[in-house]
């Protein structure tokens, strides 16, 4: 596999919180177009591994590329990078104090220097396609949190990412709300572009993953396709682990 | 209990002067401020006169306090502790002087100061006045910022980081806007604060309301009315500014709800 073709690149990675070992030796390549779901117990350093990718989280020792260039290095000039990538918050962070337009157009203006016009084009197509076109000019309150989310993931596509990031999408949702959601990231999975998503959500991970990894205290116990991963888990820890989410 | 008490013999004694408006009256001289009279409504004007003046030096004094406390927190927010060092010395520094000897040291240290220096620049009372109290409350503006965005969660950042947003810009389009929101009771408090120390200025001559019932006691030996009256000036004063603010409150809240 050439370099090119890599989305994103983990190599030997370790992170601390203060004592607290949260990722330790991270080795992950995804090729571009490669859709990543990550699962494992909270506190296994899954939204760690996804926030560094984005810089969001600084790493101690290892290298993090993205598209090839080093991220998370002290010299804060990978901006560039980062507008490459979006990301969604599992408790959205919309702009409270903007409507649903502004809040997809402020990103594309302010650090893409697009035009009004152009911003504005960009949102309407992408409300659309998240299926709000109605909801433009209202504050993100007056929004059910799936209509939220959804207007979370428009805005993260308004800055035309490369690489999306989607950390626990839909785990502060009320579950009537879930399916909504996960529509708009598999309609969104067809369309090429690089995904890394932690979810619970299995059934979505079977639909649309390529590759599934299994973390568990900050180490990557296990990564293979889907159909082997959920049927023949080589593990113990992931074999618990699925027994425990998919009993239900 | 026993503040009612006080209170009754406040305003019994308050009642019983009004209503004794003969010159003859050696206990009470409501006749300074009696508008009926000429004389008397002379007074009244000369002392609501001095509102233009405390109006004015508070609310240019608070734009100034303003800004300066916003120039003060930005640094002072940084994870820097280099950058930080400045913001926080000068919000103790500042925090520290009491206004009055700081308002001497301005009107009449400073220009001699900048005379060694070879300026000779005179202040203004008016400046003077402005400089001083918007220096002096700038610390507090910048508590004030620093704890309503600090309040701000730390996603609101995050998110604006993932949208390319750079620190200015982020604070600026998504930080400030929600946190000015916040303050905004505390900013008003500042204000209020701010119009009532505006009162030391008539220690360098400014003519506001304290100074003008200071120069009409000064005629008149009418301590009692016209201090009272003077008191009254800033009761009004403040009443009709938090009376705007719970309007403005308002308005800024509805715009999330609408």
């Amino acid at each position: 596999m050439s370099k090119k073709t890599l989305a994103v690149e983990f190599k030997s990675v370790d992170k601390w919180f203060d004592d607290f070992q949260v990722l330790k030796d991270i080795n992950l390549e995804v090729s571009v177009g490669e859709k990543i779901v990550i699962c494992g117990p909270s506190g296994s350093g899954k939204s760690t591994l996804v926030r560094c990718i984005n810089s969001l989280e600084s790493h101690q020792t290892g290298v993090i590329k993205v598209s090839g260039a080093e991220v998370g290095l002290k010299s804060k000039k990978n901006n560039k990078t980062l507008t490459e990538v979006g990301m969604v918050f599992q408790q959205f962070n919309l702009f409270p104090h903007l409507t649903v337009k502004e809040n997809l157009i402020l990103g594309p203006m302010k650090a893409l220097g697009l035009s009004r016009k152009d911003a504005e084009e960009r949102a309407t197509a992408l409300l659309k396609r998240v299926k709000i076109p109605e909801q433009v000019d209202k504050y993100p309150s007056q929004l059910s949190g799936g209509q939220q989310q959804r207007v979370a993931i428009a805005r993260a596509l308004c800055m035309e990412p490369n690489i999306m990031l989607f950390d626990e999408p839909t785990s502060a949702l009320d579950p009537e709300m879930i399916a909504e959601v996960l529509d708009v990231i598999i309609d969104l999975a067809k369309e090429g572009i690089t995904m890394i998503v932690v979810t619970h959500e299995m059934g979505f991970a079977k639909k649309a993953a390529d590759r599934m990894i299994f973390m568990d205290e900050g180490r990557i116990v296990e990564t293979g396709a889907p159909k082997e991963f959920f049927n023949k888990p080589k593990t113990n820890r992931c074999k618990l682990f699925l027994n425990q989410i998919l009993q239900h | 209990m026993q503040n009612r008490t006080i209170l009754a013999i406040l305003l019994g004694t308050l009642v019983v002067g009004c209503s004794s408006t003969d010159t003859t009256e050696v206990i009470w001289g409501w006749y300074v401020i009696d508008p009926r009279t000429q004389q008397g409504w002379n007074n009244i004007v000369f002392l609501i006169n001095g509102f233009s003046a405390t109006i004015r030096l508070s609310v240019v004094a608070a734009v100034f306090s303003m800004i300066i406390g916003l120039i003060v927190v930005l640094p002072g927010l940084s994870e820097n502790r280099w950058a930080r060092l400045p913001s926080r010395i000068y919000v103790e520094f500042i925090r520290s002087i009491p206004l009055l000897p700081m308002l001497l040291w301005v009107f009449y240290g400073f220009p001699f100061l900048m005379k060694s220096m070879g300026i000779d620049m005179p202040i203004a009372p008016f400046w003077g006045a402005v400089i001083t109290l918007s220096i002096s409350d700038s610390a507090f503006t910048s508590e004030i910022y620093r704890a309503g965005i600090q309040s701000i969660e730390k996603g609101q950042t995050e998110a604006a980081k993932t949208v390319g947003l750079n620190y200015y810009q982020t604070m600026l389009y998504v930080i400030l806007p929600q946190a000015l929101k916040r303050i905004l009771p505390a900013l008003a408090n500042q204000f209020i604060y701010i119009v009532k120390m505006s009162a030391f200025a008539y220690v360098i001559g400014m003519q506001e309301l304290t100074k003008r019932a200071f120069e009409l006691n000064n005629n008149e030996y009418r301590a009692l009315e016209i201090y009272t009256f003077l008191i009254f000036e800033y009761l009004v004063l403040v009443l009709v500014i938090s009376f705007f603010v719970r309007w403005l409150e308002r308005r800024m809240g509805s715009d999330q709800r609408k």
